[in-house]
């Protein structure tokens, strides 16, 4: 085994899951009607209900569809990290993950090569938003949009191995609608993304609480500093730290002697 | 280690809770041996395959491919090994190549040695002229053909199939059948094939029959049928699982 075949592998299977994303444009399209809705309808309708005070990243008053763009491109990557996780169990169910775990590699790197590829999927998603946010005239300074590729790097990822973990957990893939109602939801509501951390606390303290230990939040705020061209160190290390813990359970889930298919399989 | 044996498998046991699934199975293949592995629903088949693949993981008995351990030498044992699931994994909106070169990456194959590998496995079932079609669009039996190529591009050792040819019609799974046997015969490759189509086996095959996780007979077509004192392999087959559906 040497670093070539890891290399081939990697791009094996990130260049698969682009191939697959790009022929399937049902998904292409629904990836990003979804957001566009929040952006054209929810955020227009709610612009004058909600004013947001100047506080960083921003310098000036925005609008809201500026403030509510860093939670859409997070909600996309949830939606991505959910997604993928969704089509792991269906290709554990279908077979095709078991091409995948019978190569001779080792399980994490190809759980590791799995999530960047989604990431990618995900990233390619989020450029062609903010490519059409942009044409609305919501517009962050042109570094931003270089700056915020680490940052869409690391948030994916994140996002993907908690995908990852959950789709170790979940046997049926009818069991997937519980993860929409129990985890896409509250993560992406009780976050910044509609709404500042002060706006909530104003309302709740415990849902501010909940919102700023939210490791979607710090993913959002991340993503909403680096657009900006500045760099949230907090944000980064919370996001950081939920990435290595998520994929270290994920790792422990796909274990054939500890996770899924011991709860699967018995002993 | 010992290497002139493709698959050995000691003492094996797995349950599922405090159902077990397989009791102390014990058998080896060598290399060139076509070994069919026969057995009703829920007799501990696909179990065998998981535990093989090491989808699951044992924690009674020893599972060897080529000589490597399969968990402490996952990697080598599984460079060693090719396999056709029982259902279908190829993407169906990818293409044929599209398809083979993912495998291909994920053996560490670099592009000149994919292509001349795919190139020769491709026209060896006379699928060549199709690789830039869709998986979408071929019939099952054509798609059989793909994955049993896949299998063989980074020239295993040892080929697992498992129940290849469900849902073929006739002339497709002779195809199916007779290619593996050539591949036995002429590439020295060990086969192990899940089946519970008796009509699939050669005369000079090796026939494992399993019923209820134990195996109730090991050997040459002929050995089986004299311990069971039958004339035909279905009677054989329905005397050791006592008449259960195959």
């Amino acid at each position: 085994m040497n670093i070539l075949h890891y290399w081939r592998a990697m791009w094996g299977i990130i260049g698969r899951e682009l191939r697959r994303f790009i022929t399937q444009r049902e998904r292409f399209i629904s990836a990003l009607v979804r957001p566009l809705i929040w952006l054209f309808v929810f955020a227009a309708g709610f612009r004058s209900a909600l004013g947001i005070a100047i506080s960083p990243p921003y310098e000036t008053y925005i609008l809201y569809e500026v403030y509510i763009t860093p939670g859409l491109i997070g909600m996309i990557q949830l939606f991505n990290g959910m997604q993928s996780s969704l089509s792991m169990v269906y290709d554990r169910e279908m077979g095709s993950m078991r091409i995948l775990m019978v190569c001779p590699l080792p399980r994490w790197f190809l759980l590791l090569s799995k999530l960047l590829a989604g990431t990618a999927v995900s990233i390619l998603q989020v450029y062609v938003f903010l490519g059409v946010a942009w044409l609305y005239e919501i517009q962050a300074p042109w570094q931003g949009y270089l700056w915020v590729l680490p940052a869409l790097m690391l948030s994916g990822m994140m996002l993907g191995a908690l995908g990852l973990l959950l789709s170790s957990f979940i046997k049926q893939l009818e069991n997937f609608a519980g993860v929409m109602n129990f985890v896409i939801f509250p993560m992406f509501f009780m976050s910044t993304a509609l709404y500042p951390l002060w706006k909530i606390r104003e309302s709740s303290a415990l849902l501010y609480n909940l919102a700023q230990y939210n490791p979607f939040s710090q993913a959002v705020e991340l993503i909403r500093f680096a657009l900006y061209g500045q760099f949230n160190r907090e944000a980064f290390i919370y996001t950081l730290v939920a990435f290595a813990v998520f994929m270290a359970a994920a790792i422990i889930g796909y274990n054939p002697s500890k996770g899924m298919m011991t709860g699967k399989g018995g002993a | 280690m010992n290497t002139d044996i493709a698959l050995s498998i000691e003492d094996l046991n797995f349950s599922y809770g405090k159902k077990k699934a397989l009791d102390r199975i014990n058998f080896k293949i060598q290399p060139g041996e076509c070994t069919l592995l026969l057995g009703p629903n829920g007799a501990g088949k696909s179990t065998l395959f998981s535990l093989i693949t090491r989808l699951y993981d044992s924690r009674g008995g020893r599972i060897e491919l080529c000589g490597f351990n399969i968990k402490q030498q996952t990697r080598k044992a599984l460079a060693k090994l090719g396999v056709v699931f029982q259902q279908t994994t190829l993407d169906m909106d990818l293409t044929v190549m599209q398809n083979l070169r993912y495998h291909t990456a994920l053996h560490g194959m670099g592009r000149k040695q994919s292509m001349l590998r795919i190139q020769e496995e491709l026209e060896r079932l006379n699928m060549f002229d199709r690789r830039f079609e869709k998986i979408r669009q071929l019939n099952g039996g054509h798609r059989r053909r793909v994955e049993i190529a896949r299998a063989l591009l980074h020239k295993p050792s040892l080929l697992l199939l498992d129940e290849p040819t469900v849902g073929l019609d006739v002339p497709s799974r002779q195809d199916i059948v007779d290619h593996v046997h050539r591949l036995a015969a002429d590439e020295n490759m060990a086969v192990l094939w899940a089946s519970h189509l008796i009509d699939e086996i050669y005369p000079d095959d090796h026939v494992i029959v399993l019923d209820k996780g134990q195996i109730k007979a090991n050997g040459t077509v002929n050995e089986v049928l004299q311990l069971t004192g039958t004339s035909t392999i279905k009677d054989a087959f329905n005397r050791l699982t006592q008449g259960a559906q195959a």
